[in-house]
């Protein structure tokens, strides 16, 4: 069974990224009036495989003046620790490959892992680029940490779980399912002094961000945070392509490089599911049960059932791939933050938002129940 | 003078990042329309201002003017071998090797009379710099410029254009012909000396 869940998380990991590396040089080249690669397979579909092929028939150089242990041992521990996340996402009401009870804990503390990497790859390159990337790039994380732990944090108020699948099941029709949830409820927009019960009803009305509206500003901030965690544009100063060539990973060719990019877009797809489990709804349909036209249990599925994997994959799948969307969309709109506005940004904006949404995500619980 | 007022507060700051991703968007949902390749004197020339603008250049070409100039073409069949185009050719890419023909050889198109055979008439490619000098000096109108642009070489050599259509062997025919004719004459003209002297 563990096996299963290995080769399902990694083959599915690997699927969603080959697609992203493609629709990334797609979105780029759309958005920049270009076309895009066209010439590799059908519409150029065949360019990201080409390219890990690419990178792997290049030769493996290691600087003569680099840590040779540091600098092998960085591009494996990156991709672990963000492949170690993949582990607690719950990909349909019965299917997740470790259903752990801390799972949001776990995830912070394993994601964070990634910054030692980073160092481990900067330093051990023993360039001036890849040192100065690593450092932004740890700055940059260790501080972005802070706003996206505290809107997870509220997240986990709202919904009184650090379980990814319970709260995937809160924020839906089939809640009351759920062992240990059977007698809970939800009311619109979580209040309950509103008398009106969405319980039963479902689709959107029960996402976090409906459950509780509050939420809605802490998956904004938990966005913005959660770009620049994976070094995204507008927060990519770390690879800075400009400035300092490519960062901590300019020294790394072929297999090496190849984990480094592997690593990135995984980390993207994570931070995208994640937003997804705790704010939009999980595997959850967007359709609403309204009175007899049933549209929320007709697009779930019973609990156990083979629809209920299908639905329950296709919504997580395709929610996260919107997500994804928004991350490139942005990537190509906007430019390059400067070190001081980064941080700016993280401390005397994200930073209290997320501390008065924590105080707001309590006051609201208490009007749930 | 107006001072333009920086705008930093948290409204304005939402307010550019939108209009920002909206023109992103606004191009990414337009990806659907491509620009055709039409000349300039097509009336949709100016109105493709939507969609993407990359043509996939050896599928699809913009067409070149009628009077472009680009690679150079001789019609050797109606070329008098006068030498004109070498001559004014500002940057010399144009060898010229002239035997006289010893028979009558025809006519060009134009009804020009033809004298000169050419064993070579070489343009190297790599040095012509496409002035369109020779093309107006030509006087059968032989030397024209095509609209090919995209001629690369691996080798340089093949840069060497030869438009002769007599070959190494044939010239040497011609060469012969011309000597013996030459000699032929000179003899006559000896044998004729001759006797005049005799005769004076």
């Amino acid at each position: 069974m563990a096996l299963l869940a290995f080769v399902i998380t990694i083959s599915l990991m690997l699927v969603v990224v080959i697609v992203v590396v493609y629709a990334e040089r797609k979105v780029a080249a759309f958005m920049q009036d270009r076309l895009g690669p066209t010439e590799a397979g059908p519409y150029g579909t065949l360019q990201p495989l080409l390219d890990v092929l690419k990178l792997l028939q290049k030769e493996d150089i290691i600087p003569a003046a680099a840590d040779k242990k540091l600098f092998a041992v960085a591009p494996i521990l990156i991709f672990a620790a963000v492949f170690a996340g993949f582990a607690v996402i719950p990909l349909s009401p019965t299917l997740v490959p470790a259903g752990v009870g801390i799972g949001v804990f776990y995830l912070l503390a394993i994601i964070s892992l990634d910054v030692i990497g980073l160092l481990m790859a900067g330093w051990g390159s023993n360039n001036k680029y890849a040192m100065l990337g690593a450092m932004r790039s740890v700055a940059q994380i260790v501080s972005y940490e802070i706003p996206a732990g505290l809107a997870l944090l509220s997240v986990v108020m709202i919904c009184q779980s650090l379980d990814f699948q319970e709260i995937s099941y809160q924020q839906g029709v089939l809640m009351n399912a759920f062992p240990g949830l059977e007698q809970e409820q939800n009311w619109l927009f979580g209040i309950r002094s509103l008398g009106f019960e969405t319980t039963t009803v479902g689709g959107l009305t029960t996402w976090n961000i409906f459950r509780a509206p509050v939420l809605l500003v802490a998956f904004i901030v938990y966005f913005i945070a959660s770009l620049a965690e994976c070094n995204r544009a507008p927060f990519d100063i770390p690879e800075a392509e400009s400035e300092l060539v490519a960062g901590f990973h300019v020294e790394y060719s072929g297999f090496r490089f190849a984990t480094f990019f592997l690593a990135e877009y995984a980390m993207m797809v994570l931070v995208c599911l994640v937003a997804v489990i705790l704010f939009l709804g999980s595997w959850n349909t967007p359709l609403p049960n309204i009175g007899p036209i049933a549209l929320a249990n007709w697009t779930t599925g019973a609990p156990g059932g083979i629809a209920s994997v299908v639905w329950g994959g296709f919504w997580l799948i395709s929610k996260t791939l919107v997500l994804l969307f928004v991350q490139l969309w942005a990537r190509w709109t906007y430019p390059r933050l400067r070190v001081d506005q980064l941080m700016h940004l993280c401390w005397k904006v994200l930073t209290p938002i997320s501390i008065g949404l924590v105080l707001l995500a309590g006051l609201w619980r208490l009007l749930m129940i | 003078m107006s001072v333009v007022k920086h705008k930093v507060g948290f409204r304005d700051v939402v307010k550019s990042l939108v209009s920002g991703a909206r023109l992103t968007l606004h191009h990414f949902l337009h990806a659907d329309k491509r620009r055709k390749p039409v000349y300039i004197s097509d009336e949709s020339y100016f109105e493709q201002k939507e969609g993407l603008v990359t043509l996939t250049y050896p599928y699809e070409a913009l067409p070149v003017p009628d009077k472009g100039r680009y690679r150079l073409h001789n019609e050797i069949d109606d070329c008098i071998v006068c030498d004109l185009c070498a001559k004014v050719c500002p940057v010399n890419c144009i060898t010229i090797e002239s035997v006289k023909a010893t028979e009558d050889i025809g006519v060009t198109s134009d009804g020009t009379k033809k004298r000169l055979y050419a064993p070579t008439f070489d343009i190297d490619m790599a040095k012509c710099c496409y002035c369109g000098l020779c093309t107006t000096v030509c006087p059968t109108d032989c030397l024209t410029m095509t609209p090919v642009y995209d001629f690369p070489e691996v080798d340089i050599k093949n840069m060497v254009y030869h438009f002769t259509d007599l070959s190494p062997e044939q010239a040497q025919e011609k060469k012969q012909l011309l000597e013996k004719q030459q000699e032929e004459m000179a003899a006559a003209k000896a044998a004729a000396l001759a006797a005049r002297k005799q005769q004076g």
